[in-house]
């Protein structure tokens, strides 16, 4: 039949099932998050704080740019022998005493990982953060075959015990300020002290004794990995409050979801990863715990251990020779914090679990472009992300390119011409003409004659006439000079091209 | 065709028959350009500096420091690995009940005890960390979780400067628990608390040979 597929031919992450689609285009959510007072000032305070961490911690490395530059190259050469490097991976779990299962999309490792709770008889898991099981939507999957999953991280507990989404890749519960979470507690968490405070260490005890006799009890626990050594079948995870240590180490069965891309090659690419995650990352120079296992170690840990490595788009993102470097990314969410965009919108606006720059080349690379149109435009092309990026992702490239993606989409679709087209033709016929080009902006002035006083004082238009109206809906427009370069340029300057 | 199968022929559609490979330049920091007492300090500062409280003393004053630590924090049950340095305990008085873990304690058990007393396989200067390795110093990973205080005996000769010499003195293939200061977290508008899960206090002890 000629509409199915080839076996090797890309898939995306599907839909209905995960988050990494919003119901809203990014303008339309950011328009809302914009207009929420409390959320931009918990934003502006916790990604100054971070920034400023990690400037300080990242400034005493002498030799950071030589381990972003093995850090890039460590995952490049991944991705080009991924195939290899998943098999060695598998290998090496399996000879440990691991049970390696391989999923091509999220409901696939749902239904896999809901087979190995139900196998335990357990209903229940505890979990730790894990930005691959939020994205494939486990939890929910998970309530569908009648298990519990209990979020132990304590920014996902407040974000499940809100019945809220994840914002922000390390911290989802950033959105959220002290004295919300303490009402949070109050309401959501039995037996509370009603006593409680706001102070975040009163907070952080509250979460300790609520999530204690969980801990104690569970028989199942479901991770997600920062790496995945193929060398010697060696998981990873990076933590700080010890939730993970008590997932990894208390429970029977241990779940471990993670997608294709976090494998890397050998033991030593870790001491490369280890610094730049936590600087990165928390502003750390190391973060308070790392744990690493291999398989089912005899007499300590979990007795059961499982890897199920996740594809749901990711091989189409590997397909995209510009694209893939998204694949690079260790989710250290650097370039969230020092993104103007993400800062004053926030996560939920992204409509994924993946927010900021790297959500933005990531999504809709995952789901496919016409699924994600509008965040390859949600940003100024600033490129503070590329700077912080640990393996020198160049986000603001894949921007473009994913942006032309999406030109060639709705060409194809004839949905051209759009009004960016059409305005790009007719700049493009004014600009290649010496004369055009003149006039144009000569004529351009009149533009100074719009908009209100107070705003022309200060050098802005709140809102263009007709059509250009839709460019001022969310900015304002520079008011054009009284005099353009070309003229100021003739008058400074002689004939003889010296300066009078 | 199995998942298997299906996902790695899409890999390999989708990197083609001759991707080309870039060399890994590893021309960053491997060794630490300091000295065996430098380093010792340096380690010191840095483990401090993540609110572990840092003891320096010669190996014949452990016994006597890990009494003092246990007696100001208040603890009177202990547990240890079966391979702890008998001695190191010679001073606890017998007020104090010391469990010794073979694998048979209960996560109820161990979740009753005070405080945990371990050696450690490696320490790294620059970030402040111990490395736990499970070894009969050490013991299984839970022994140093569930209890609220853990005392870590560093032996000078376990430091290391840099991360890429700690990891390269590790062993892969057994559980490796990286401890950098007590359990924390930035959850809450970005600030550092330290205390959630994991033990709440830190001590570690840093003992010179002879």
């Amino acid at each position: 039949m000629s509409d199915t597929p080839a076996p090797t031919a890309p898939i995306h992450a599907p839909a209905g099932v995960g988050m990494l689609r919003g119901a809203r285009t990014f303008p339309e959510a950011a328009r809302q998050a914009l207009g929420d007072p409390q959320l931009r000032h918990n934003l502006g305070h916790a990604t100054a704080t971070i920034r400023e961490k990690r400037a300080n911690v990242v400034a005493e490395v002498a030799d950071w740019a030589e381990l972003r530059n093995a850090g890039e190259a460590i995952k490049s050469a991944t991705m080009a022998t991924l195939d290899e490097q998943l098999i060695r991976l598998e290998h090496q779990v399996t000879a440990a005493g691991g049970v390696v299962h391989w999923a091509s999309d999220a409901d696939s490792a749902n239904e896999i990982v809901a087979r190995l709770v139900r196998e335990t008889g357990s209903r229940e898991v505890v979990k730790v953060k894990s930005m691959a099981t939020q994205e494939i939507g486990l939890n929910d999957a998970l309530a569908q075959a009648g298990i519990d999953a209990y979020e132990t991280d304590l920014a996902e507990l407040i974000v499940q015990l809100g019945g809220d989404l994840p914002s922000h890749i390390l911290v989802p519960a950033i959105h959220r300020n002290r004295a919300e979470i303490r009402n949070l507690f109050l309401r959501a968490i039995p037996d509370i002290d009603p006593g409680l405070t706001d102070d975040p260490r009163a907070l952080a005890a509250a979460a300790r004794r609520h999530l204690r006799q969980r801990f104690l009890a569970a028989k199942v626990a479901v991770s997600g990995a920062n790496f995945a050594v193929a060398e010697t079948g060696t998981l990873c995870v990076v933590e700080s409050e010890g939730n993970g240590r008590m997932c990894l180490t208390l429970p029977d069965t241990l779940i471990t979801v993670m997608g294709i891309e976090k494998v890397v090659p050998s033991w030593r690419d870790l001491e490369v990863f280890l610094q730049l995650l936590p600087r990165s990352s928390t502003g750390e120079r190391m973060n308070p715990y790392t744990s690493l296992w291999t398989g089912a170690h005899r007499g300590d840990g979990p007795r059961a251990v499982h890897l199920v490595l996740l594809d749901n788009g990711r091989t189409s993102v590997l397909a995209d020779q510009v694209g893939r470097d998204a694949l690079n990314c260790i989710r250290c969410s650097a370039c969230l914090n020092v993104c103007p965009v993400y800062q004053r919108t926030g996560g939920h606006a992204y409509g994924s679990v993946y927010p900021g720059p790297i959500g933005a080349i990531l999504s809709p690379q995952l789901t496919g472009i016409e699924h994600n149109a509008s965040l390859p435009y949600a940003s100024t092309l600033c490129g503070a992300c590329y700077d912080v990026c640990p393996v020198k992702i160049d986000i603001p490239s894949i921007l473009v390119h994913l942006r032309a993606q999406d030109v060639e989409v709705k060409r194809a679709r004839r949905d051209v011409p759009t009004p960016e087209s059409v305005a790009m033709a007719a700049a493009a016929w004014t600009m290649t003409d010496d004369r055009r080009w003149s006039r144009a902006q000569r004529s351009s002035r009149l533009a100074r004659l719009v908009g209100r006083r107070r705003d022309k004082a200060r050098g802005l238009i709140r809102s263009l006439p007709g059509p250009l109206a839709a460019w001022t809906v969310a900015r304002d427009a520079p008011r054009p000079p009284a005099q353009t370069f070309r003229e100021w340029w003739a008058r400074e300057r002689s004939s003889d091209g010296q300066r009078r | 065709m199995t998942a298997r199968e299906a996902t790695l022929a899409r890999i390999r559609a989708a990197i083609g028959d001759a991707p080309s490979v870039p060399a890994i330049p590893r021309d960053y920091r491997v060794r630490g350009d300091l000295e065996a007492g430098a380093a010792a300090s340096l380690f010191a500062q840095r483990a401090a500096e993540y609110r572990a409280a840092v003891h320096h003393t010669g190996l014949d004053g452990v016994p006597a420091l890990i009494a003092t630590i246990l007696a100001s924090a208040g603890d009177t049950r202990a547990v240890v690995p079966t391979g702890l340095p008998a001695d190191w305990l010679a001073e606890v008085p017998s007020s104090v009940l010391v469990y010794t873990d073979d694998g048979g304690m209960t996560t109820e058990d161990l979740d009753a005890v005070d405080v945990v007393v371990t050696g450690c396989a490696v320490a790294i200067a620059e970030t402040g960390t111990v490395v736990l390795d499970g070894a009969p110093d050490q013991g299984r990973r839970v022994i140093t979780l569930l209890p609220d205080h853990h005392i870590c005996v560093v032996s000078v000769d376990r430091i290391v400067a840099t991360v890429p010499e700690g990891l390269h003195r590790l062993d892969p293939t057994r559980p490796l628990t990286m401890i950098s200061g007590p359990s924390a977290t930035s959850d809450i508008e970005l600030t550092r608390v330290e205390g959630v899960h994991g033990p709440r206090n830190l001590d570690v002890i840093i003992a010179t040979a002879g």
